[in-house]
């Protein structure tokens, strides 16, 4: 791989606009992944302190804190923003950083549309995050949104949240769109496919299942529309309609959603524990294969959410099936992180602490994930803290996870400092131990038979419940030290050489750290 | 003290003794196999499933925490060099996919049997309402609601709370033993979910369709579940009892239960009066309207309206029956005419135009309502 060309006399010329107006206006894909992720960052803290409201809340039983009402509305907003707001917009700045510089291309292929599809998302959010304040409150029928709650019993506010997620719908479609432009035309000479790193692979893919199913979200809200203010009955059995068919609309889109969420962690994953046991991914064909499989079968096993709904016999034993099978490309993953690690020389900075953490309680996440498929099990399983727990193990220390050790890893490329590693190994083992204190203890709360977005419960589940609480403070507090790593980096450190990790490869190590302005303004050469 | 007086299940012995709630706390880690058939099949399954990943995790965990202790570089350990062996992929392919097969095999079977609700001793039709259940004996004539009786001084912590917080109600539903027994479940307004986990059954109760469960219990006893799926600020607040009681014991509930209904329908022919009406009324309330408009009336505006001194309940008498009977399209106000009976209908309205300071005098009778009804 040869070595970045001509970047310093870029520099003079194009440097970045002053004020304001650089941010609004930018084009340049750093300036966008800084600003998606920030965006990201603050919606983390914000969907944070609402779960920080409702693990208050289940702290003990009885009501102490909120009421039902608000419960609700706490439950339904984290969740929304949590998904939309928090995990998506950080894969995206992920990907706005990293793509252009990972395949050596200058910037993202659709500069402008970049700018507007992150702008939108501010705008959307802001329409979001103001129902709170409306009269009848904001959703509070679960992130899910299931009809009829969320169409005739819904708060009048449900326009508002049907518009902001047709936004926040755009912004992903533009944004997917502009990944696969860039994947497929920038790459530097000499890349071929099956040369790109995983990074690049995972987030491919994951844009064709952004743009397979965000129309179809918006499908399925805009429908809810129609019930809401124009007549129609598309999930009302008095008109001809069907609530269960806004089940089958939404989770085509929110099956495909949750790899969404947790693909582009795969890729970075893979590059992290590579470049920390100084040994070459063990399976990068398999793998490359593995994630086009999981995507593939997330299309088919949507109604593993609606085992519980009535599905006729032969439906509950496809979709049980099928569900099953993904257990195998998930496996080849964990086989081949497994085997990476092995016999290599290993190192636990902490971008390989939270990525060794991400595989083992992935893992974990994957285990109940297959006890869920088995649906006669899930029969018990559904709707209880088992079904929070199990989404918690593959959100938080996967995609949450996930999305902490890619920052540490390339934090030094984009400020041109080190971390502090001492605050940064601290802050993964409070995150770690906050986060299974607070997450495992739902699975014991879920097999014993307490109900998931209750704002109270009976009194054999309040020790758990404790428990939870307590570890999900520490979780939430220990987060604001994370900002502090952030800003301290930004502000000031060592100096990063080009190539900070022994064990790294990619393009973006050639670059210089941080990473000029332009880069790649001449394609580097791939052997 | 009425709910407490109407606690009569025997579990409950300890009922009014203020216990500290931690003290009844339980660390239960697991699920238990449950008094049916199925549900011992769904914790056999369960059991295996688990154990099958816990032994997945300790190899596959074990190969990484070997490495990770064995192949530091802090140790010296220099990195190998190997990289991609078609047979070990292969094999880490086929083995899970083997592993899934045996676990598919098991869990199809027991899939099967639970879809076979055919034959069924016992019909009951469960009906989901925001915040509670209606029970309907489908071959007995006769039909009730079961809602939570936790006071809400528990609720909000004035008082200790019972053993059975939040998982009580005034009517548990009776089922033989030894009797296959069907449920046949709806909602009236949004999806709920009817869950018993002692019986291995959840179902979701649908508006406009029908969903069907079934179980047999094996041993009498009190099961207590709760509605599992998200269904309004109601939802923590609507529980499960079922009582699975001797054949003969069913037998006589059933013909008393029969007995009863016949005599609430001679009530609607008798002349209440205003006194009457509001005593029966104050209770209706309370168990039906009250989870909205509050106890004392005062709602939560803007979704439930406040009633005391109300433009509706202390204006036209017959535009206020008209609301409760009809309900009013596109809020949460329910059409009650369908879950009420006219006794209950004329002694709920009375109560609501009298009650708080309303004081309007007015008294509407079941007569009267059973006239507005067949209009």
């Amino acid at each position: 791989m040869s070595a970045v060309a001509d970047t310093h006399s870029q520099e003079h010329h194009h440097g970045p606009a002053s004020g304001i107006t650089r941010w609004l206006f930018t084009t340049n894909h750093k300036d966008i992944g800084t600003m998606y992720l920030i965006f990201s960052f603050t919606m983390f803290l914000l969907g944070g302190s609402m779960a920080m409201v409702i693990r208050a809340e289940l702290f003990q039983p009885g009501l102490q804190i909120v009421q039902p009402e608000f419960f609700n509305q706490m439950t339904t907003m984290h969740g929304l923003i949590m998904v939309f707001g928090a995990v998506m917009p950080a894969f995206v700045g992920l990907a706005n950083w990293m793509l252009p510089l990972m395949i050596g291309a200058p910037d993202m292929a659709l500069p402008r549309m970049n700018n507007w599809s992150f702008w939108l998302l501010p705008c959307a959010f802001l329409i979001l995050v103001s129902t709170l304040f409306m009269q009848g409150g904001a959703p509070n029928f679960g992130w899910t949104f299931y009809a009829p709650l969320s169409t005739t019993y819904g708060p009048p506010s449900t326009t508002f949240f049907i518009f902001a997620v047709h936004i926040m719908g755009i912004s992903s479609i533009m944004g997917a769109i502009n990944v696969i432009a860039t994947i497929l035309n920038l790459r530097a000479p000499g890349m071929t496919l099956m040369k790109m790193p995983l990074f690049v692979w995972t987030w491919l893919i994951t844009a064709f299942l952004l743009i397979a199913v965000m129309p179809v979200l918006a499908g399925v809200v805009t429908m809810m529309l129609m019930d809401i203010h124009f007549g129609t009955s598309f999930f009302d059995a008095s008109g001809g309609g069907d609530p269960v068919l806004f089940q089958h609309v939404f989770w085509f889109f929110g099956h495909p959603e949750v790899y969404i969420m947790i693909l582009p962690a795969f890729g970075a994953i893979s590059h992290i524990v590579s470049a920390f046991s100084r040994k070459p991914l063990f399976g990068y064909a398999s793998m490359v294969y593995a994630v086009g499989a999981i995507a593939l079968l997330s299309f088919v096993v949507w109604a593993h959410h609606m085992f519980t709904v009535g599905v006729p016999l032969t439906g509950q034993l496809f979709f049980m099936y099928a569900t099953m099978l993904i257990a195998v490309p998930t496996g080849v993953k964990v086989f081949n992180w497994v085997a990476t690690m092995f016999r290599g020389s290993l190192t636990f900075e902490a971008p390989m602490l939270f990525a060794v953490a991400f595989i083992v309680l992935f893992t974990i996440g994957g285990f109940s994930g297959l006890m869920l498929a088995i649906a006669p099990a899930d029969f018990q399983y559904h709707d209880t803290y088992f079904v929070v727990a199990h989404f918690h193990y593959v959100l938080v220390p996967g995609a949450i996870f996930g999305i902490f050790a890619s920052a540490y890893f390339w934090l030094p490329k984009w400020t041109g400092h080190m971390y502090d590693e001492t605050l940064a190994k601290t802050h993964f083992w409070l995150s770690f131990v906050g986060m299974n204190l607070a997450f495992f203890p739902m699975h014991f709360l879920g097999l014993a038979g307490m109900p998931r977005r209750i704002p109270d419960y009976a009194l054999q589940f309040a020790d758990f419940n404790m428990v939870s609480s307590i570890g999900a403070f520490l979780f939430g507090a220990t987060q604001i030290l994370f900002l502090f790593i952030v800003v301290k980096c930004v502000r000031g450190g060592e100096k990063a050489p080009a190539k900070p990790w022994e064990g790294a490869e990619g393009l973006e190590w050639t670059v210089p750290s941080p990473a000029p302005y332009h880069t790649f303004a001449t394609p580097p050469e791939v052997k | 003290m009425r709910v407490q007086t109407k606690r009569a299940l025997p579990v409950v012995a300890v009922a009014g003794v203020a216990i500290p709630s931690v003290s009844l706390a339980e660390w239960t880690i697991n699920m238990s196999p449950g008094v049916t058939e199925s549900s011992n099949q769904i914790f056999d399954l369960h059991m295996t499933i688990l154990g099958i990943c816990v032994a997945i995790g300790v190899v596959v965990f074990g190969v990484m925490f070997w490495s990770i202790i064995a192949h530091r570089k802090s140790r010296g350990h220099k990195p190998a060099n190997f990289h991609e062996n078609t047979v070990v992929e292969i094999l880490w392919t086929i083995i899970p996919f083997a592993i899934l097969v045996a676990m598919a095999i098991p869990a199809t079977a027991t899939l099967i049997d639970m879809y076979d609700a055919s034959d069924a001793g016992v019909d009951i039709k469960v009906t989901g309402y925001q915040w509670r259940w209606q029970y309907e004996y489908v071959d007995e004539e006769f039909s009730f609601f079961s809602n939570l009786t936790t006071p809400t001084d528990q609720i909000q912590n004035r008082q200790a709370k019972d053993k059975n917080y939040l998982l009580e109600v005034d009517n548990p539903v009776k089922v033989p033993v030894g009797e296959k027994v069907r449920f046949l479940l709806t909602s009236n307004d949004v999806i709920h979910s009817w869950w018993v986990p002692a019986l291995g059954v959840k179902k979701d109760a649908i508006p406009g369709f029908i969903n069907e469960a079934w179980a047999r219990i094996d041993e009498p006893g009190i099961y207590r579940g709760q509605c599992t799926e998200l269904c309004g600020k109601g939802h923590g607040f609507m529980p499960i009892v079922v009582e699975a009681v001797p054949q003969e014991e069913y037998q006589t509930w059933v013909a008393d239960q029969r007995a009863a209904a016949e005599r609430e329908r001679e009530l609607t022919q008798k002349d209440w009066t205003r006194d009457e009406l509001m005593e029966r009324g104050e209770s209706v309330y309370n168990t039906v309207c009250a989870a909205c408009h509050q106890p004392d009336g005062s709602g939560s505006p803007p979704a439930f309206p406040a009633l005391r001194g109300s433009a509706i309940a202390t204006g036209d008498i017959n535009a206020h029956t008209d609301i409760v009977v009809n309900g009013v399209s596109g809020t949460a106000m329910q059409a009650f005419g369908e879950q009420l009976s006219e006794v209950e209908l004329a002694a709920v309205i009375t109560y609501e135009r009298n009650a708080w300071g309303n004081d309007t005098g007015d008294m509407v009778s079941p007569k009267e309502i059973m006239e507005y009804m067949s209009e």
